[in-house]
């Protein structure tokens, strides 16, 4: 399971900066969406990976057989705080489009 | 319920419930909502006045310490009240009231939801500083990142949306790092909170350490972003330049923020880091200045070169933080309270100065087209007192913020960069006595780049003043040059008292390198039962 979720963070951040580094806006978005995927998944993963565990406690079981609840909470709260990022990040990117008349990140083609 | 045990989170509830109130009235209303933002930017001040004197007469190093829900505090989020983030409000109120009383004159009207924004960005600030944890002080970064891209934008036109596509595309993927790092110290540590970061990284095993170190460097990298160090901080100067001037004149803090952030991190894990990222600071911070230098000399417009000082003020304090050693730090941080103010008045002064020449005209009229002028010919008679003699309260202003920012005595850039060099001397070991290259090259660094920012203004101030192209006058109002001469008229007070305000860094900052009071006031109120 460890290697199925390093390769695919690998990847999904790899695609992202790529796309990040490419010069039309929608590339740019589309980057960043699956950057802040592989961060989501990299914070999850940093609670240790384990299946069948809950973040509940109760009495009487052992304490390391339960998953990590702070990095659950915390990449729900990642994901929020990323899709409204990414709305507002749309709307300027329109904006731009409808000002400049280019879906270039510098607004004008070479 | 006693106020004063509230006093802490009070400062990041007020912005936020005006900001909740101006959302909800229309935009038609433009006068109420433009007094229900300087009534509550004005209550702030009260509230950061007040916190920084129960501060600054206290004996303790942490004032208050405030947990959320009351849960003991390694699970709780906290937040602390010291002199180093009661000082930090305290600036950013100041320059809160400065900029929305100038946004009154017309800028408030250029775009929608201006003073909503401005509150939240009050409420990001204000919780970054405040804040005890390290995910928490994420999402109040976001939270002022949000309302700062609003800003950005805010008066819209061509050059904005470009600069704030840049901006946001650059901050959004510096978000990323900064969670990757949260992440990964977590991952390593187990715990976000601040005060319990130093007692676990004690316990780190040595092979662990390079992982946690990895995280600390990406968070360091984000912070480094937002205080602009080279070559992180090529958005900032477009996206400065182009916002509008009260805007831009609160973007001065929002680069001081990622400074205040590290000074937290760095002296807080001094102990326990064995002295990791100095170096990069001390050099980066060097790199920066040069940068900042060469760009206030090459630029011509006015607002560009204000942006290029934000960096030559950002790289010099990131440089002194390098040396991790209290009494640079105390010097570096009266410099950057009195270059924060003169940044600020710069940003607001450019725009009176360049008003009426041809460029930032247009740009205005083309927003008021899109947003309705109606309003605005009774608008300029109720406010549109026009002060006397503008040309010479504008020098004087432009001349005092050119010698503030310079470093020239008498004001507060000199107070800050001799108490800086006067630091740095004091810390070479008296025993062997000889200075280090990089203290010389630092040296060497802040005496040019005050010589550079002085031919820079000179030379701006000869072009617009003594040999202007053309004769135009512009109308300047009372309520745009009042919080200029607030601004100003508070480095100068910052130089008189130089001494007082001094001493207060001076425990500031040895208290800011003792983590151990700091670990006391926020952990021992566990054992201690809180209220």
């Amino acid at each position: 399971m460890e290697l199925v979720l390093a390769i695919s963070i690998g990847v999904l951040a790899g695609s992202g900066i790529w796309l990040l580094l490419r010069p039309r806006s929608f590339q740019v978005i589309i980057g960043l969406s699956l950057l802040s995927y592989a961060v989501n998944l990299f914070i999850f993963s940093m609670g240790g990976l384990k299946s069948d565990a809950a973040p509940i406690l109760e009495q009487g079981v052992d304490v390391s057989t339960y998953a990590d609840p702070v990095p659950q909470a915390l990449v729900l709260t990642a994901i929020v705080i990323g899709f409204a990022m990414t709305a507002l990040f749309l709307v300027v990117l329109l904006a731009a489009r409808g000002l400049t008349g280019t879906d270039h990140v510098d607004g004008r083609e070479r | 319920m006693n106020l004063n045990d509230h006093l802490v989170i009070l400062p990041i509830l007020l912005p936020m419930l005006a900001g909740i109130v101006l959302v909800i009235i229309n935009e038609r209303h433009h006068t109420l909502k433009l007094a229900l933002n300087l009534g509550a930017t004005a209550l702030l001040l009260v509230l950061s006045i007040v916190l920084l004197s129960r501060a600054a007469g206290d004996a303790g190093a942490v004032t208050a310490t405030y947990r959320l829900g009351d849960w003991p505090a390694p699970f709780a989020i906290v937040l602390v009240g010291d002199r180093l983030s009661a000082a930090m409000v305290m600036l950013a109120s100041v320059l809160a009231l400065a900029a929305a009383t100038f946004s009154a004159a017309r800028w408030h009207e250029a775009g929608p939801h201006f003073h909503t924004l401005f509150q939240f960005l009050l409420m990001g600030l204000n919780g970054a500083f405040l804040t005890g944890d390290l995910f928490n002080l994420f999402v109040f970064f976001e939270i002022l990142l949000a309302a700062s891209y609003g800003l950005a934008l805010h008066g819209s036109g061509r050059a904005r949306v470009r600069a704030g596509l840049h901006y946001i595309a650059f901050n959004l993927a510096t978000s990323s790092l900064f969670l990757i790092g949260v992440s990964l110290v977590y991952g390593v540590a187990g715990t976000l909170n601040m005060a319990d970061l130093v007692v676990r990284m004690a316990a780190v095993p040595t092979e662990s350490r390079p992982l946690l170190n990895a995280g600390l460097a990406l968070l360091g990298i984000a912070f480094l972003v937002k205080a602009g160090m080279w070559p992180l901080s090529f958005w900032l100067t477009t996206t400065y330049a182009a916002a509008t001037a009260p805007v831009a004149a609160m973007f001065a803090i929002m680069s001081k923020v990622g400074i205040y952030v590290l000074l937290r991190i760095t002296s807080l894990l001094d102990g326990v880091s064995a002295g990791f990222g100095y170096d990069w600071l001390f050099f980066g911070g060097l790199a920066t200045m040069a940068f900042g230098t060469v760009g206030i000399l090459s630029s011509q417009e006015l607002p560009r070169m204000a942006a290029f000082s934000v960096l030559l003020s950002s790289g010099t304090t990131i440089a002194m933080l390098g040396y991790g050693d209290p009494d640079v730090t105390a010097g570096a941080l009266y410099y950057l309270v009195a270059s924060t103010l003169g940044l600020s008045c710069l940003f607001l002064l450019a725009e009176l100065m360049e008003r009426g020449r041809s460029a930032e005209a247009d740009i205005f009229a083309v927003t008021l087209e899109a947003f309705g002028d109606d309003e605005e010919t009774e608008h300029e008679e109720e406010v549109g007192i026009a002060i006397p003699a503008t040309m010479v309260v504008l020098a004087i202003s432009f001349a005092t913020c050119a010698i503030l920012l310079a470093g020239m005595p008498p004001l507060g850039g000199f107070v800050g960069k001799f108490a800086m060099l006067s630091g740095m001397l004091g810390s070479v070991p008296v025993a062997d006595g000889t200075v280090p290259a990089g203290t010389w090259w630092l040296m060497g660094l802040l005496i040019v780049s005050g010589l550079a920012t002085m031919i820079a203004m000179l030379r701006t101030g000869i072009n617009r003043f003594w040999a202007p192209t053309d004769d135009h006058v512009p109308r300047v109002r009372v309520v745009e040059i009042a919080p200029i001469a607030l601004l100003l008229g508070l480095s100068v007070v910052l130089a008189l008292t130089a001494g007082s305000v001094m001493s207060f860094l001076q425990t500031l900052s040895d208290a800011a390198y003792d983590p151990g009071s700091y670990v006391q006031a926020v952990l021992g109120s566990i054992a201690g039962g809180g209220q």
